[in-house]
This record gives C-alpha cells, sequence and structure tokens, in this order.
C-alpha cells in the first residue's frame, strides 16, 4: 500500500464515521411560537443543533438575548438558526417582553 | 383622560356582580368584538400620529410595531366575526373610547419633540393597563363564544406585551 492510498484509507476510516456520527448527533428542535407564547419555554440542546423556530402569530416576534443576540421572527413565518456554542441564556421577545425563555447549549 | 370609558367597563362590571342583573348588563358578543375592534383601532391611530410627529427611532419603530401588531389582530377579529356570523355593535363604551381617544389626540397633536415622545408613549402605557384591565375584569368573562374568548386572551397578551415594551422604550428615553 502506498503512503497516499494508506492516508485515504485511513481519512475514510477515521474521519467519515466521525463526521457521519456528529451529523446524525445533530438535532433540529422546534420551537413554536403561538398564541404570544414560546413553546417549550425551556429548551436543551448541544452544539451543532439547529433551532427551527415557528411563528404561527400574525405578528412579528423575536428571540432575544440580552447583549448578545437576537434572531427576527417574521410573522407566520420559520427561521432556523445553528447553535455555534455553549451557553445558558434567558430569552425574551423584544416587542413583546412579557414572552420569555430559557435556552441552554451544552 | 381615559377615565370615562374605564369608569363604563367598570360600571359594567359592577352591574355584571350584582346576581339578578347579568344576563342585561354583560357585554354581548357583537358588542365585546365592537369594543375589542375599537380598542385595537384606537391604538393603531396613535401610532399613525406619532410614526408622523416623533424624531425619536425607538418613538417610530414602537409606533410601527402598534400599527402593525393592532392590525393584525383586528383583521384575525374580523374574520372571526364573519366566521361566526356576529355582527359587530357599537355601545356606550365602544363610544367612550373613541371620544376620550379623540380627546387625547387633540391633547398629542399640540405637543412636539421630547414633550411628545414621553406624553405618547406614558399614553400607551396607561391605554394598554386599562384595556387590559377591561379584558380581564369584563371582556373576557362576558365573552360566551369560546373562539372570541380565545382571540381575547391572546389579545390580553398582546396588550400586555405592548404594555410591558412601551415602559422599556419610555425609560429609554430619559
Ligand atoms: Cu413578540
Amino acid at each position: 500500500m502506498s503512503i497516499e492510498h494508506r492516508s485515504l484509507w485511513l481519512a475514510v476510516v477515521l474521519v467519515l464515521p466521525l463526521a457521519i456520527a456528529q451529523a446524525a448527533q445533530a438535532e433540529t428542535i422546534q420551537v413554536v411560537i403561538d398564541k404570544m407564547a414560546f413553546s417549550p419555554t425551556a429548551i436543551s440542546a448541544k452544539v451543532g443543533d439547529t433551532i427551527e423556530w415557528i411563528n404561527k402569530d400574525p405578528v412579528v416576534h423575536t428571540a432575544t438575548v440580552k447583549g448578545e443576540w437576537e434572531v427576527m421572527l417574521p410573522a407566520k413565518k420559520s427561521v432556523t438558526q445553528r447553535l455555534e456554542k455553549k451557553e445558558a441564556v434567558d430569552f425574551y421577545c423584544r416587542f413583546h417582553p412579557n414572552m420569555k425563555g430559557k435556552l441552554t447549549v451544552d | 383622560m381615559f377615565v370615562r370609558p374605564i369608569a363604563a367597563l367598570a360600571g359594567l362590571c359592577l352591574f355584571a356582580a350584582a346576581p339578578f342583573a347579568q344576563a342585561q348588563d354583560k357585554p354581548t358578543d357583537p358588542q365585546i368584538a365592537h369594543i375589542a375592534y375599537t380598542a385595537g383601532v384606537i391604538d393603531v391611530e396613535a401610532g399613525k400620529l406619532a410614526k408622523d410627529k416623533s424624531k425619536t427611532k425607538d418613538v417610530v419603530d414602537f409606533a410601527n410595531q402598534m400599527i402593525q401588531d393592532h392590525e393584525a389582530v383586528n383583521v384575525q377579529a374580523l374574520d372571526l366575526v364573519k366566521k361566526l356570523n356576529v355582527t359587530p355593535e357599537d355601545n356606550a363604551t365602544s363610544k367612550a373610547l373613541t371620544k376620550a381617544a379623540t380627546e387625547k389626540r387633540a391633547e398629542l397633536s399640540a405637543l412636539d419633540g421630547a414633550a411628545f415622545d414621553k406624553a405618547y408613549l406614558d399614553n400607551e402605557v396607561a391605554y394598554h393597563k386599562q384595556v387590559n384591565e377591561a379584558l380581564e375584569k369584563v371582556l373576557i368573562p362576558s365573552a360566551q363564544n369560546a373562539e372570541l374568548k380565545q382571540l381575547l386572551e391572546t389579545g390580553l397578551k398582546l396588550f400586555q406585551g405592548h404594555q410591558a415594551h412601551a415602559e422599556q422604550v419610555a425609560a429609554e428615553l430619559k
């Protein structure tokens, strides 16, 4: 086996399963906004997971972590957000601050 | 001032508490639909005034949101009354709300700059608070149709959200 073949083989054996395992682990978590409330209000996720925010209301909402990040949630639309880092945060809707939730990314 | 319409609503509430007067004095679904719709229209109009008059971005953004949110919810309300075959019925409470809003509008129109921003937001806080009370104490308990009740409950959360948002914007102006 040549060096090139061996390194290709190593790449297939070592890297590919890892990539498949990661892809299999990454989940999409649906959070529904309906009648002025997030559901669920407590979200647990892992780095690499995606949140699908599904806004069923006829009004625009946001998912905002003060001083950190904000996702705009247009009326009657879905928006996806990939979770890139570990964090445990409280989020709320900037337009309707009585709408609240918690997000934990491990 | 919003003393009169709320007095009217409180009046309804008092009558509703008197056991034998309940049937006549509770607002009917067609009246409730009219009151809720009117309450939304009033805030849309106030928003349009603020959009024209204010030069503060946060205030204009807030006003635009009020216009969009209340217009969207009123479209839902109209769809529902159509589906339920209910014709919204004008009534003393709706008339009092409209009259008070017309007076408030004249008062706000006379102001400019920071004085306008403050008066508009203070009124938004007070107005949403009073509508919330009316929804909680009179309109929601009086509503007969389950779908209308549900729409009012969502409306209450929306108005509560707006009240909280108005309080935040008002606090940030200072
Ligand atoms: Cu919202």
